[in-house]
Protein backbone atom coordinates (compact mmCIF):
# COMPACT_ATOMS: atom_id res chain seq x y z
CA UNK A 1 0.00 0.00 0.00
CA UNK A 2 2.63 2.32 1.13
CA UNK A 3 4.90 1.38 -1.64
CA UNK A 4 1.69 2.34 -4.27
CA UNK A 5 1.37 5.36 -2.77
CA UNK A 6 4.99 6.28 -3.01
CA UNK A 7 4.96 5.22 -6.80
CA UNK A 8 2.18 6.91 -7.19
CA UNK A 9 3.42 9.94 -6.08
CA UNK A 10 7.01 9.39 -8.21
CA UNK A 11 4.96 9.34 -11.33
CA UNK A 12 2.31 11.36 -10.91
CA UNK A 13 5.12 14.11 -9.77
CA UNK A 14 7.21 13.26 -12.93
CA UNK A 15 4.17 13.71 -15.28
CA UNK A 16 2.63 16.82 -13.68
CA UNK A 17 6.12 18.19 -13.85
CA UNK A 18 6.90 17.41 -17.55
CA UNK A 19 3.94 18.69 -18.54
CA UNK A 20 4.63 22.17 -17.04
CA UNK A 21 7.73 22.13 -18.41
CA UNK A 22 6.38 20.99 -21.89
CA UNK A 23 5.04 24.75 -22.03
CA UNK A 24 8.90 25.50 -21.74
CA UNK A 25 9.63 23.04 -24.43
CA UNK A 26 7.30 24.12 -26.98
CA UNK A 27 8.06 27.69 -26.46
CA UNK A 28 11.93 26.99 -26.81
CA UNK A 29 11.80 24.16 -29.74
CA UNK A 30 9.77 26.09 -31.84
CA UNK A 31 11.78 29.13 -31.60
CA UNK A 32 15.19 26.94 -32.67
CA UNK A 33 13.18 25.13 -35.34
CA UNK A 34 12.35 28.91 -36.88
CA UNK A 35 15.93 30.43 -36.36
CA UNK A 36 14.01 32.36 -33.23
CA UNK A 37 15.73 32.10 -29.58
CA UNK A 38 12.47 31.95 -27.46
CA UNK A 39 10.89 33.34 -24.57
CA UNK A 40 13.69 34.23 -22.12
CA UNK A 41 12.54 37.62 -19.98
CA UNK A 42 10.65 35.99 -17.26
CA UNK A 43 14.10 35.76 -14.98
CA UNK A 44 14.11 35.65 -11.16
CA UNK A 45 17.14 38.41 -10.16
CA UNK A 46 17.42 39.00 -6.13
CA UNK A 47 17.94 42.31 -5.40
CA UNK A 48 20.28 42.05 -2.39
CA UNK A 49 23.85 42.18 -2.24
CA UNK A 50 24.43 38.82 -0.12
CA UNK A 51 22.44 36.91 -2.71
CA UNK A 52 25.03 37.46 -5.22
CA UNK A 53 26.10 33.65 -6.00
CA UNK A 54 22.03 32.55 -5.87
CA UNK A 55 21.98 34.84 -8.80
CA UNK A 56 25.07 33.34 -10.32
CA UNK A 57 23.60 30.60 -10.05
CA UNK A 58 20.27 31.70 -11.18
CA UNK A 59 21.18 33.29 -14.31
CA UNK A 60 21.36 29.52 -16.45
CA UNK A 61 17.66 29.17 -15.65
CA UNK A 62 17.34 32.98 -16.34
CA UNK A 63 18.96 32.50 -19.65
CA UNK A 64 17.07 29.64 -20.72
CA UNK A 65 14.04 31.09 -19.51
CA UNK A 66 12.59 28.46 -17.64
CA UNK A 67 10.84 30.74 -15.35
CA UNK A 68 8.25 31.03 -17.56
CA UNK A 69 6.16 28.06 -16.73
CA UNK A 70 6.01 30.07 -13.30
CA UNK A 71 5.17 33.36 -14.42
CA UNK A 72 2.50 31.37 -16.71
CA UNK A 73 1.14 30.12 -13.40
CA UNK A 74 1.09 32.92 -11.45
CA UNK A 75 -0.77 34.94 -14.46
CA UNK A 76 -3.28 31.78 -15.01
CA UNK A 77 -3.93 31.78 -11.09
CA UNK A 78 -4.70 35.56 -10.59
CA UNK A 79 -6.33 36.28 -13.58
CA UNK A 80 -10.16 36.97 -13.11
CA UNK A 81 -11.93 33.73 -13.35
CA UNK A 82 -14.76 34.22 -15.27
CA UNK A 83 -18.33 31.93 -16.05
CA UNK A 84 -20.32 33.35 -17.86
CA UNK A 85 -24.43 34.49 -17.33
CA UNK A 86 -26.65 31.54 -18.31
CA UNK A 87 -24.10 29.48 -18.46
CA UNK A 88 -23.99 26.15 -16.19
CA UNK A 89 -21.95 27.25 -13.19
CA UNK A 90 -21.55 24.01 -11.86
CA UNK A 91 -20.72 22.31 -14.76
CA UNK A 92 -18.23 25.13 -15.99
CA UNK A 93 -16.29 24.73 -13.08
CA UNK A 94 -16.51 20.77 -12.95
CA UNK A 95 -15.51 20.44 -16.96
CA UNK A 96 -11.84 21.15 -16.86
CA UNK A 97 -11.54 18.71 -13.73
CA UNK A 98 -12.84 15.82 -15.67
CA UNK A 99 -10.62 16.69 -19.03
CA UNK A 100 -7.92 16.30 -16.62
CA UNK A 101 -8.34 13.47 -14.01
CA UNK A 102 -9.44 11.39 -16.95
CA UNK A 103 -6.25 12.51 -18.68
CA UNK A 104 -3.97 11.99 -15.63
CA UNK A 105 -5.24 8.50 -14.29
CA UNK A 106 -4.41 6.55 -17.70
CA UNK A 107 -0.56 6.63 -16.25
CA UNK A 108 -1.54 4.72 -13.30
CA UNK A 109 -1.08 1.48 -15.63
CA UNK A 110 2.14 2.63 -17.47
CA UNK A 111 4.35 0.85 -16.56
CA UNK A 112 7.93 2.41 -16.83
CA UNK A 113 10.00 -0.57 -15.73
CA UNK A 114 10.19 -4.15 -14.63
CA UNK A 115 10.64 -5.21 -11.02
CA UNK A 116 12.54 -3.97 -8.28
CA UNK A 117 13.84 -6.47 -5.85
CA UNK A 118 14.76 -3.79 -2.64
CA UNK A 119 15.20 -6.19 0.73
CA UNK A 120 13.92 -9.24 -0.60
CA UNK A 121 10.86 -7.06 -1.31
CA UNK A 122 9.44 -7.47 -4.94
CA UNK A 123 8.36 -4.34 -6.46
CA UNK A 124 6.54 -4.01 -9.52
CA UNK A 125 7.40 -0.50 -10.99
CA UNK A 126 3.92 -0.13 -12.04
CA UNK A 127 1.12 2.03 -10.17
CA UNK A 128 -1.50 -0.25 -10.64
CA UNK A 129 -1.25 -3.65 -11.72
CA UNK A 130 -4.38 -4.29 -13.74
CA UNK A 131 -4.09 -7.28 -15.81
CA UNK A 132 -6.52 -5.65 -18.56
CA UNK A 133 -4.61 -2.04 -18.83
CA UNK A 134 -5.00 -1.63 -22.34
CA UNK A 135 -8.54 -1.80 -21.83
CA UNK A 136 -8.61 0.87 -18.80
CA UNK A 137 -6.27 3.14 -20.44
CA UNK A 138 -8.80 3.40 -23.68
CA UNK A 139 -11.50 3.73 -21.53
CA UNK A 140 -9.72 6.73 -19.47
CA UNK A 141 -8.71 8.22 -22.58
CA UNK A 142 -12.40 7.96 -24.22
CA UNK A 143 -13.54 9.29 -21.46
CA UNK A 144 -11.48 12.62 -21.61
CA UNK A 145 -13.97 13.61 -24.75
CA UNK A 146 -16.00 14.33 -21.65
CA UNK A 147 -15.31 17.57 -20.11
CA UNK A 148 -14.69 18.66 -23.28
CA UNK A 149 -17.74 18.60 -24.56
CA UNK A 150 -18.90 19.67 -21.14
CA UNK A 151 -16.97 22.51 -21.27
CA UNK A 152 -18.91 23.45 -24.58
CA UNK A 153 -22.30 22.74 -23.33
CA UNK A 154 -21.76 24.77 -20.31
CA UNK A 155 -20.65 27.75 -21.84
CA UNK A 156 -23.93 28.62 -23.43
CA UNK A 157 -22.13 29.93 -26.38
CA UNK A 158 -22.42 28.73 -29.59
CA UNK A 159 -18.47 28.89 -30.17
CA UNK A 160 -17.81 26.75 -27.65
CA UNK A 161 -20.83 24.56 -28.44
CA UNK A 162 -19.71 23.62 -31.48
CA UNK A 163 -16.16 23.40 -30.80
CA UNK A 164 -17.34 20.76 -28.59
CA UNK A 165 -18.86 19.31 -31.08
CA UNK A 166 -15.95 19.16 -33.36
CA UNK A 167 -14.12 17.57 -30.37
CA UNK A 168 -16.73 15.44 -29.83
CA UNK A 169 -16.41 14.04 -33.56
CA UNK A 170 -12.94 13.80 -33.88
CA UNK A 171 -12.63 11.58 -30.85
CA UNK A 172 -15.32 9.38 -31.61
CA UNK A 173 -13.35 9.24 -35.43
CA UNK A 174 -9.96 8.72 -33.93
CA UNK A 175 -10.48 6.84 -30.53
CA UNK A 176 -11.62 3.58 -32.87
CA UNK A 177 -8.50 3.49 -34.87
CA UNK A 178 -6.80 4.06 -31.74
CA UNK A 179 -8.31 0.94 -30.36
CA UNK A 180 -8.04 -0.97 -33.49
CA UNK A 181 -4.24 -0.83 -34.17
CA UNK A 182 -3.60 -2.17 -31.09
CA UNK A 183 -5.61 -5.07 -31.28
CA UNK A 184 -2.66 -5.97 -33.69
CA UNK A 185 -0.41 -5.89 -30.84
CA UNK A 186 -2.80 -7.45 -28.44
CA UNK A 187 -2.90 -10.48 -31.07
CA UNK A 188 0.54 -10.88 -31.00
CA UNK A 189 1.57 -10.74 -27.38
CA UNK A 190 -1.79 -12.41 -26.79
CA UNK A 191 -2.61 -10.13 -23.72
CA UNK A 192 -3.79 -6.76 -22.27
CA UNK A 193 -1.45 -6.50 -19.56
CA UNK A 194 0.89 -3.96 -20.25
CA UNK A 195 3.54 -5.32 -18.26
CA UNK A 196 2.58 -8.66 -19.99
CA UNK A 197 3.04 -6.78 -23.19
CA UNK A 198 6.32 -4.82 -22.80
CA UNK A 199 8.24 -8.19 -21.49
CA UNK A 200 7.05 -9.67 -24.75
CA UNK A 201 8.97 -7.44 -26.84
CA UNK A 202 11.92 -8.43 -24.94
CA UNK A 203 12.11 -11.39 -26.70
CA UNK A 204 14.20 -11.76 -30.01
CA UNK A 205 13.00 -12.29 -33.93
CA UNK A 206 15.41 -14.44 -35.61
CA UNK A 207 17.84 -14.63 -32.73
CA UNK A 208 18.91 -10.90 -32.90
CA UNK A 209 15.87 -8.33 -33.86
CA UNK A 210 14.30 -7.30 -30.88
CA UNK A 211 10.71 -8.00 -31.06
CA UNK A 212 9.55 -4.83 -30.51
CA UNK A 213 6.37 -3.72 -31.92
CA UNK A 214 7.19 -1.07 -34.08
CA UNK A 215 9.16 -4.25 -35.92
CA UNK A 216 6.35 -6.65 -35.90
CA UNK A 217 3.81 -4.07 -36.48
CA UNK A 218 5.30 -0.99 -38.39
CA UNK A 219 1.62 0.23 -40.11
CA UNK A 220 0.10 0.30 -36.61
CA UNK A 221 2.91 2.28 -35.54
CA UNK A 222 2.07 4.85 -37.89
CA UNK A 223 -1.70 4.42 -37.64
CA UNK A 224 -1.50 4.86 -34.15
CA UNK A 225 1.05 7.77 -34.03
CA UNK A 226 -1.75 9.47 -36.73
CA UNK A 227 -4.52 8.75 -35.08
CA UNK A 228 -2.66 9.62 -30.83
CA UNK A 229 -1.99 12.90 -31.82
CA UNK A 230 -5.54 13.56 -33.00
CA UNK A 231 -6.60 12.43 -29.24
CA UNK A 232 -3.58 15.50 -28.39
CA UNK A 233 -6.24 17.68 -29.99
CA UNK A 234 -3.01 19.44 -31.13
CA UNK A 235 -1.69 21.00 -34.07
CA UNK A 236 -2.73 19.24 -36.75
CA UNK A 237 -5.59 17.84 -35.37
CA UNK A 238 -6.49 21.30 -32.93
CA UNK A 239 -10.14 22.18 -35.21
CA UNK A 240 -11.50 21.04 -31.43
CA UNK A 241 -9.38 24.49 -30.53
CA UNK A 242 -8.18 26.33 -32.87
CA UNK A 243 -7.04 29.56 -30.95
CA UNK A 244 -6.70 31.84 -33.27
CA UNK A 245 -9.30 31.30 -36.51
CA UNK A 246 -11.85 28.75 -35.67
CA UNK A 247 -13.11 29.45 -32.10
CA UNK A 248 -12.91 26.27 -29.54
CA UNK A 249 -14.74 24.54 -26.73
CA UNK A 250 -12.93 27.19 -23.92
CA UNK A 251 -13.78 30.23 -25.25
CA UNK A 252 -15.87 31.04 -22.16
CA UNK A 253 -12.90 29.97 -20.13
CA UNK A 254 -10.27 31.99 -18.31
CA UNK A 255 -7.10 31.55 -15.63
CA UNK A 256 -6.89 28.80 -14.47
CA UNK A 257 -9.94 26.89 -15.93
CA UNK A 258 -8.61 27.82 -19.34
CA UNK A 259 -5.15 26.77 -18.19
CA UNK A 260 -6.48 23.15 -17.12
CA UNK A 261 -7.69 22.59 -20.45
CA UNK A 262 -4.09 23.74 -21.67
CA UNK A 263 -2.59 21.63 -19.25
CA UNK A 264 -4.55 18.41 -20.35
CA UNK A 265 -3.17 18.69 -23.68
CA UNK A 266 0.14 18.50 -22.74
CA UNK A 267 -0.65 15.85 -20.46
CA UNK A 268 -2.08 14.08 -23.06
CA UNK A 269 0.69 14.57 -25.22
CA UNK A 270 2.61 12.60 -22.98
CA UNK A 271 0.36 9.93 -22.66
CA UNK A 272 0.45 9.12 -25.84
CA UNK A 273 4.09 9.06 -26.24
CA UNK A 274 3.77 6.64 -22.98
CA UNK A 275 1.76 4.66 -25.05
CA UNK A 276 3.72 5.01 -28.53
CA UNK A 277 6.51 3.91 -25.78
CA UNK A 278 4.99 0.89 -24.64
CA UNK A 279 3.35 -0.48 -27.46
CA UNK A 280 5.88 0.03 -30.07
CA UNK A 281 9.09 0.62 -28.78
CA UNK A 282 9.79 -1.84 -26.08
CA UNK A 283 8.83 0.58 -23.45
CA UNK A 284 11.53 0.15 -20.51
CA UNK A 285 13.07 -2.82 -22.65
CA UNK A 286 16.60 -2.02 -23.47
CA UNK A 287 17.67 -3.96 -26.50
CA UNK A 288 19.67 -7.86 -25.28
CA UNK A 289 19.19 -6.42 -21.53
CA UNK A 290 18.23 -9.21 -19.48
CA UNK A 291 17.78 -9.69 -15.56
CA UNK A 292 20.94 -10.15 -15.21
CA UNK A 293 23.26 -8.56 -17.65
CA UNK A 294 23.47 -7.57 -21.65
CA UNK A 295 23.12 -11.08 -23.53
CA UNK A 296 24.50 -9.86 -27.07
CA UNK A 297 23.33 -12.69 -30.30
CA UNK A 298 26.76 -12.74 -30.86
CA UNK A 299 27.41 -14.84 -28.03
CA UNK A 300 28.56 -12.17 -25.47
CA UNK A 301 27.56 -11.66 -21.79
CA UNK A 302 28.21 -8.99 -19.79
CA UNK A 303 27.25 -8.84 -16.01
CA UNK A 304 25.40 -5.76 -14.85
CA UNK A 305 24.38 -5.63 -11.49
CA UNK A 306 20.20 -5.77 -10.24
CA UNK A 307 19.78 -1.79 -9.26
CA UNK A 308 21.76 -0.78 -12.58
CA UNK A 309 19.32 -2.81 -14.81
CA UNK A 310 16.43 -1.28 -13.22
CA UNK A 311 17.91 2.32 -13.69
CA UNK A 312 18.89 1.55 -16.94
CA UNK A 313 15.31 0.30 -17.87
CA UNK A 314 13.98 3.68 -16.07
CA UNK A 315 15.86 5.67 -17.95
CA UNK A 316 15.10 3.64 -21.21
CA UNK A 317 11.42 4.33 -20.91
CA UNK A 318 12.02 7.87 -20.21
CA UNK A 319 14.25 8.74 -23.17
CA UNK A 320 11.71 7.29 -25.55
CA UNK A 321 8.82 9.14 -23.91
CA UNK A 322 10.90 12.27 -24.43
CA UNK A 323 11.88 11.32 -27.87
CA UNK A 324 8.20 10.99 -29.15
CA UNK A 325 7.30 14.04 -26.99
CA UNK A 326 10.19 15.50 -29.06
CA UNK A 327 8.66 14.26 -32.48
CA UNK A 328 5.39 15.47 -31.52
CA UNK A 329 6.19 19.01 -31.07
CA UNK A 330 8.29 18.98 -33.62
CA UNK A 331 5.36 17.50 -36.22
CA UNK A 332 2.93 20.04 -34.26
CA UNK A 333 5.42 23.26 -35.20
CA UNK A 334 5.60 21.48 -39.03
CA UNK A 335 2.01 20.97 -40.17
CA UNK A 336 -0.87 22.87 -40.55
CA UNK A 337 -4.10 21.89 -39.34
CA UNK A 338 -6.54 19.70 -41.19
CA UNK A 339 -9.71 21.17 -42.52
CA UNK A 340 -13.15 19.53 -40.73
CA UNK A 341 -13.62 17.48 -44.09
CA UNK A 342 -10.02 16.33 -44.37
CA UNK A 343 -9.85 15.16 -40.94
CA UNK A 344 -13.04 12.90 -41.24
CA UNK A 345 -11.88 11.82 -44.22
CA UNK A 346 -8.55 10.75 -43.17
CA UNK A 347 -10.36 9.56 -40.20
CA UNK A 348 -13.03 7.11 -41.44
CA UNK A 349 -11.59 6.80 -45.18
CA UNK A 350 -8.57 6.46 -44.52
CA UNK A 351 -6.84 5.17 -41.32
CA UNK A 352 -9.42 3.01 -40.02
CA UNK A 353 -10.04 0.77 -43.28
CA UNK A 354 -6.23 0.50 -43.02
CA UNK A 355 -6.80 -0.94 -39.30
CA UNK A 356 -8.81 -3.15 -40.04
CA UNK A 357 -7.31 -4.81 -43.01
CA UNK A 358 -3.87 -4.52 -40.57
CA UNK A 359 -5.73 -6.39 -38.07
CA UNK A 360 -7.04 -9.22 -40.42
CA UNK A 361 -3.71 -9.44 -41.97
CA UNK A 362 -2.34 -10.09 -38.76
CA UNK A 363 -4.75 -12.17 -37.17
CA UNK A 364 -3.84 -14.45 -40.33
CA UNK A 365 0.20 -14.13 -39.84
CA UNK A 366 -0.76 -15.55 -36.12
CA UNK A 367 -2.84 -17.79 -36.81
CA UNK A 368 -0.45 -18.91 -39.84
CA UNK A 369 2.91 -19.22 -37.38
CA UNK A 370 1.04 -20.47 -34.31
CA UNK B 1 -2.76 41.23 -79.38
CA UNK B 2 -4.82 38.12 -79.11
CA UNK B 3 -5.43 37.11 -75.64
CA UNK B 4 -3.25 34.67 -74.75
CA UNK B 5 -3.85 31.80 -71.66
CA UNK B 6 -1.58 30.66 -69.45
CA UNK B 7 -2.04 27.24 -68.20
CA UNK B 8 -0.60 26.54 -64.59
CA UNK B 9 0.31 22.94 -64.62
CA UNK B 10 -1.30 21.74 -61.37
CA UNK B 11 0.95 18.90 -59.61
CA UNK B 12 -0.77 15.52 -59.46
CA UNK B 13 -0.93 13.93 -56.26
CA UNK B 14 1.10 10.34 -56.78
CA UNK B 15 0.49 7.06 -53.94
CA UNK B 16 3.29 8.45 -51.70
CA UNK B 17 1.68 12.12 -52.03
CA UNK B 18 -1.85 10.85 -50.99
CA UNK B 19 -0.79 8.45 -47.95
CA UNK B 20 0.71 12.16 -46.55
CA UNK B 21 3.29 9.90 -44.56
CA UNK B 22 6.46 10.72 -46.94
CA UNK B 23 5.73 14.15 -47.09
CA UNK B 24 5.04 14.39 -43.54
CA UNK B 25 8.75 12.68 -43.11
CA UNK B 26 9.78 15.18 -45.34
CA UNK B 27 8.66 18.04 -43.41
CA UNK B 28 9.63 16.96 -39.93
CA UNK B 29 13.08 16.49 -41.75
CA UNK B 30 13.36 20.06 -42.69
CA UNK B 31 12.17 21.43 -39.09
CA UNK B 32 14.10 18.90 -37.42
CA UNK B 33 17.32 20.15 -39.54
CA UNK B 34 16.82 23.32 -38.45
CA UNK B 35 15.96 22.26 -34.96
CA UNK B 36 19.74 20.26 -34.41
CA UNK B 37 21.40 22.52 -36.47
CA UNK B 38 20.79 25.49 -34.25
CA UNK B 39 20.45 23.41 -31.01
CA UNK B 40 23.97 22.56 -31.84
CA UNK B 41 25.40 26.08 -32.90
CA UNK B 42 23.63 27.30 -29.54
CA UNK B 43 25.62 24.49 -27.59
CA UNK B 44 28.63 25.74 -29.36
CA UNK B 45 28.16 29.23 -28.34
CA UNK B 46 28.00 28.51 -24.96
CA UNK B 47 31.47 26.66 -25.36
CA UNK B 48 32.78 30.11 -26.93
CA UNK B 49 33.12 28.20 -30.60
CA UNK B 50 31.96 28.96 -33.97
CA UNK B 51 30.93 32.49 -32.86
CA UNK B 52 31.03 33.88 -36.51
CA UNK B 53 27.76 31.36 -37.41
CA UNK B 54 24.75 32.38 -36.24
CA UNK B 55 22.02 30.16 -34.52
CA UNK B 56 19.16 32.63 -34.58
CA UNK B 57 18.07 36.04 -36.27
CA UNK B 58 16.68 37.16 -33.58
CA UNK B 59 17.98 40.49 -31.93
CA UNK B 60 17.72 41.08 -28.25
CA UNK B 61 16.01 44.35 -29.01
CA UNK B 62 16.24 46.51 -25.75
CA UNK B 63 20.19 45.72 -25.78
CA UNK B 64 20.85 45.00 -29.00
CA UNK B 65 19.47 47.17 -31.72
CA UNK B 66 19.42 46.75 -35.58
CA UNK B 67 21.73 49.22 -37.47
CA UNK B 68 19.52 51.80 -38.70
CA UNK B 69 21.15 53.06 -42.16
CA UNK B 70 22.09 56.65 -42.45
CA UNK B 71 19.40 57.95 -44.97
CA UNK B 72 16.52 56.43 -41.93
CA UNK B 73 13.81 59.48 -41.22
CA UNK B 74 13.70 59.32 -37.64
CA UNK B 75 12.20 61.73 -35.09
CA UNK B 76 12.57 65.19 -35.73
CA UNK B 77 14.23 67.81 -34.75
CA UNK B 78 15.07 71.58 -34.92
CA UNK B 79 18.94 72.54 -35.70
CA UNK B 80 20.04 75.55 -33.77
CA UNK B 81 22.20 78.71 -35.03
CA UNK B 82 25.21 79.26 -33.12
CA UNK B 83 23.93 81.02 -29.97
CA UNK B 84 21.18 77.84 -29.35
CA UNK B 85 17.79 79.66 -31.27
CA UNK B 86 16.20 77.65 -33.50
CA UNK B 87 17.44 78.52 -37.03
CA UNK B 88 13.56 78.19 -38.17
CA UNK B 89 12.11 81.57 -39.52
CA UNK B 90 8.61 80.05 -39.42
CA UNK B 91 8.42 80.44 -42.86
CA UNK B 92 4.93 77.82 -42.52
CA UNK B 93 6.84 75.70 -45.97
CA UNK B 94 6.49 72.50 -43.97
CA UNK B 95 3.41 73.32 -42.22
CA UNK B 96 2.20 74.03 -45.78
CA UNK B 97 3.84 70.79 -47.54
CA UNK B 98 2.97 68.56 -44.63
CA UNK B 99 0.51 65.58 -45.78
CA UNK B 100 -0.68 64.34 -42.71
CA UNK B 101 -1.23 68.71 -41.21
CA UNK B 102 0.62 67.73 -37.71
CA UNK B 103 3.18 70.44 -37.89
CA UNK B 104 1.61 73.65 -35.84
CA UNK B 105 3.96 76.64 -36.13
CA UNK B 106 2.60 80.52 -33.81
CA UNK B 107 5.73 82.61 -35.44
CA UNK B 108 6.59 86.21 -33.86
CA UNK B 109 8.83 88.82 -34.73
CA UNK B 110 12.50 88.20 -34.55
CA UNK B 111 14.44 90.82 -32.18
CA UNK B 112 17.00 90.62 -34.73
CA UNK B 113 15.69 93.02 -37.93
CA UNK B 114 18.49 90.57 -40.01
CA UNK B 115 15.96 87.90 -39.56
CA UNK B 116 12.39 88.19 -40.31
CA UNK B 117 10.57 85.99 -37.81
CA UNK B 118 11.39 83.12 -35.49
CA UNK B 119 8.84 80.64 -33.70
CA UNK B 120 7.61 81.24 -31.29
CA UNK B 121 5.66 77.48 -30.79
CA UNK B 122 6.49 74.71 -32.36
CA UNK B 123 4.58 71.31 -32.09
CA UNK B 124 4.51 68.55 -34.10
CA UNK B 125 1.96 65.73 -33.40
CA UNK B 126 4.15 62.38 -34.16
CA UNK B 127 -0.04 60.53 -33.58
CA UNK B 128 -0.16 62.20 -37.07
CA UNK B 129 2.92 62.14 -38.65
CA UNK B 130 3.76 59.97 -41.32
CA UNK B 131 7.67 60.32 -41.64
CA UNK B 132 7.71 61.20 -45.30
CA UNK B 133 10.17 63.73 -44.94
CA UNK B 134 8.38 66.33 -46.92
CA UNK B 135 9.21 69.19 -43.90
CA UNK B 136 12.59 68.66 -44.41
CA UNK B 137 12.44 68.81 -48.22
CA UNK B 138 10.51 71.90 -48.04
CA UNK B 139 12.51 73.40 -45.26
CA UNK B 140 14.47 76.38 -46.97
CA UNK B 141 17.07 76.98 -43.98
CA UNK B 142 17.80 73.82 -43.23
CA UNK B 143 16.36 74.52 -39.41
CA UNK B 144 14.47 70.83 -39.16
CA UNK B 145 15.91 67.23 -39.49
CA UNK B 146 14.63 63.59 -39.17
CA UNK B 147 18.29 62.18 -38.32
CA UNK B 148 18.19 61.85 -34.04
CA UNK B 149 17.72 58.24 -34.65
CA UNK B 150 14.64 57.64 -31.86
CA UNK B 151 12.70 55.37 -33.41
CA UNK B 152 10.88 53.94 -29.90
CA UNK B 153 8.11 56.58 -30.32
CA UNK B 154 5.58 55.69 -27.93
CA UNK B 155 3.08 57.11 -25.11
CA UNK B 156 0.20 56.06 -22.96
CA UNK B 157 -1.75 58.93 -24.58
CA UNK B 158 -2.84 61.24 -27.40
CA UNK B 159 -1.58 64.35 -25.92
CA UNK B 160 1.81 62.57 -25.01
CA UNK B 161 2.55 61.85 -28.38
CA UNK B 162 3.09 65.92 -29.28
CA UNK B 163 6.37 67.58 -29.58
CA UNK B 164 6.83 70.90 -28.07
CA UNK B 165 10.06 73.38 -29.17
CA UNK B 166 12.16 72.36 -26.62
CA UNK B 167 11.53 69.03 -27.32
CA UNK B 168 12.39 69.22 -30.49
CA UNK B 169 15.34 71.54 -30.30
CA UNK B 170 17.17 68.94 -27.85
CA UNK B 171 16.06 65.59 -28.88
CA UNK B 172 15.97 63.37 -25.86
CA UNK B 173 16.29 59.02 -26.91
CA UNK B 174 14.23 58.81 -23.44
CA UNK B 175 11.94 60.83 -24.08
CA UNK B 176 9.35 58.05 -23.71
CA UNK B 177 9.63 58.20 -20.17
CA UNK B 178 9.17 61.56 -20.18
CA UNK B 179 5.85 61.56 -22.21
CA UNK B 180 4.68 58.88 -19.78
CA UNK B 181 5.15 60.66 -16.72
CA UNK B 182 3.74 64.10 -18.10
CA UNK B 183 0.82 62.08 -19.45
CA UNK B 184 -0.02 60.95 -15.81
CA UNK B 185 -0.50 64.36 -14.97
CA UNK B 186 -3.23 66.22 -17.06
Amino acid sequence: MLITIILAAVVYFSVLNFAALHTWIERKQSAVMQDRIGANRAAIILPWKWAAPVNWLLRPLNELGLFHPIADAIKMFTKEDYVPPYGDKFLHTLAPFLAMTFAMVGFAAIPFGDVLILGGQTIRLQVAPINAAVLFIFAMASMGVYGVVLAGFASNSNYAFLGGMRAASQMLAYEITLGVTLVGIVMIFGTLDLQEIVRGQGELLFGWLPKWGFVVQPVAFFLFVTAGLAETKRIPYDIPEGESEIVGYFTEYSGMKFGMFFFTDFIETIMIACLATTFFFGGWQVPYLTANGFNFPWGAFAAVPHPAVVALQIFSFTLKVFFFCWLFMTIRWTLPRFRYDQLMALGWKGIFPVALVNVVVTAVIVLIFQ
Amino acid sequence: MAITTKVIKRPKLNFWHMIYIPEIIRGVMITGGHFWRNMFFHTMHKLGLFKAVQAAVTIMYPEHKRPVAPRTRTRHRLTQREDGSPRCVACMMCETVCPARCIYIVAEEHPDPTIEKRPASFDIDLGKCVYCGFCVEACPEDAIRMDTRILNISAYSREGMKLDIRELLNPNPDYTLVLTRISHHP
